[in-house]
C-alpha cells in the first residue's frame, strides 16, 4: 500500500479527461484527412495512461503489479502488431505477385 | 509498501492480527498487494479479450472503409461523448470512494458509492436509448436482421458488419458495466455494514481497478465506433 493521493488530484485529473473528451470531439468535427484517426487514438491514449496511473494508482503500486499491468500492454501489442502485419500490409503487393 | 498501518500489522502478525488477515499471508500490506496483483491479472485477461474484438474490427474497417465511414450518419457522437463523459466523473467517484475508504471515513465511502453506481445507471440508459434509436432506423442486422441501409445500398453488406461489431462491443461492454453495478451494490452493502476500514479495504480497490478498467475501454471506443465518419480514408 502506499501514500493517499488527495481530492485535489483527483479533480485535477479528472478535469483533463473531460477537457480531453471534448477536444476529441470537436477534432473529429474538422476534417483531418487520415490524421483524424491518429489524433483520436492518441488522446484516447493519453486518457488511458491517466486513468492508469492515477484513478488506479499504479504509479504507486509494488513493482510487480506495474511488471503484470505493462505485461498486459506488450502481449496487446504483439496481439494487435501480428494482426496489422498481415491484414494491413496485404494490400501493399500487387495483385498476383505474393511472395 | 510501507505505509502507517502495515507496521502496526507486522509487529503483531501472529499474536493479534487483523481478522481479515489470511493465514497464508504475512501481513495486511502483503495481502493487499497479492489481491491487487491477482485482479491485475485478470484484468489482462479482459484486456485480451477486448484486444481481440479491437483488432478484429480494425481490420474489417482497413477492408471497407467507405461502408464503415457510411455507417457514422447512423451514429450520434453527441451521445458517445456525453456517455464518456458520464463514465469518467463515475471513475472520479469511484476513485474517491477508495480514498474515504481508506482513510476510513465510512458515510463519504457509501455516498460516493452511490454516485458511482448513479452515473453507471445513467450510462446504461443513454446505451438503451441508443439502442433504441438503432432499432427504429432499421440498423440491427443481429437476431432475425432488423435491417434497412437502403440509403446506400452499395454499402449494405458490408455496413452489416460494422454494426455486428459496435453491437458486439458495445454489447460486451454494457455487459460489464451491469456487472459492475452489482458489483458496487454489493460493496455498497459491505460498506453499510461495516466491513471497511483504513485496515481493510481491499474489496473496494480491487473493484475500483475493474470499474475504471471498463471506463478505459469505453474510452477507446468512443472514437473508434462514433468519431469515424468524418474522413473517407481510414488507415
Amino acid at each position: 500500500m502506499h501514500s493517499i493521493p488527495s481530492v485535489r488530484t483527483y479533480v485535477i485529473i479528472w478535469a483533463i479527461l473531460t477537457f480531453m473528451t471534448f477536444t476529441t470531439y470537436a477534432v473529429a468535427q474538422i476534417d483531418l484527412g487520415p490524421w483524424n484517426i491518429v489524433v483520436a487514438l492518441l488522446i484516447a491514449f493519453f486518457k488511458m495512461m491517466l486513468v492508469i496511473l492515477f484513478f488506479m494508482n499504479v504509479k504507486a503500486d509494488s513493482p510487480l503489479t506495474k511488471l503484470f499491468a505493462g505485461a498486459g500492454f506488450f502481449w496487446l501489442i504483439l496481439l494487435l502488431g501480428q494482426f496489422f502485419v498481415d491484414y494491413l500490409t496485404r494490400s501493399w503487393m500487387p495483385e498476383g505477385q505474393m511472395w | 509498501m510501507a505505509d502507517t498501518h502495515s507496521t502496526v500489522e507486522e509487529h503483531s502478525a501472529h499474536s493479534e492480527h487483523s481478522p481479515y488477515l489470511r493465514h497464508h499471508f504475512d501481513d495486511m500490506a502483503q495481502q493487499f498487494d497479492s489481491a491487487t496483483l491477482g485482479m491485475w491479472v485478470f484484468l489482462l485477461t479482459e484486456i485480451m479479450f477486448f484486444g481481440g474484438m479491437f483488432g478484429a474490427y480494425t481490420v474489417y474497417r482497413s477492408m471497407y472503409p467507405e461502408a464503415f465511414a457510411s455507417t457514422s450518419a447512423h451514429m450520434n457522437p453527441l451521445w458517445g461523448a456525453v456517455n464518456t463523459a458520464v463514465l469518467i466523473v463515475s471513475s472520479l467517484s469511484m476513485a474517491l470512494a477508495v480514498r474515504a475508504a481508506r482513510i476510513g471515513e465510512q458515510k463519504a465511502l457509501q455516498i460516493l458509492l452511490l454516485v458511482t453506481i448513479f452515473f453507471g445507471l445513467c450510462f446504461l440508459g443513454v446505451k438503451a436509448i441508443e439502442y433504441h434509436e438503432h432499432w427504429v432506423d432499421m440498423k440491427v442486422p443481429l437476431i432475425g436482421g432488423h435491417w434497412d441501409y437502403s440509403e446506400a445500398p452499395q454499402f449494405a453488406r458490408q455496413a452489416q458488419i460494422m454494426f455486428c461489431f459496435y453491437f458486439f462491443m458495445t454489447g460486451f461492454h454494457a455487459l460489464h458495466m451491469v456487472v459492475g453495478v452489482a458489483l458496487m451494490l454489493t460493496i455498497f452493502v459491505m460498506a453499510r455494514r461495516g466491513t471497511f476500514s483504513p485496515a481493510y479495504f481491499t474489496p473496494v480497490e480491487v473493484s475500483g481497478l475493474y470499474w475504471h478498467f471498463v471506463d478505459i475501454v469505453w474510452i477507446f471506443l468512443f472514437p473508434l465506433l462514433y468519431l469515424i465518419g468524418h474522413t473517407k480514408k481510414i488507415i
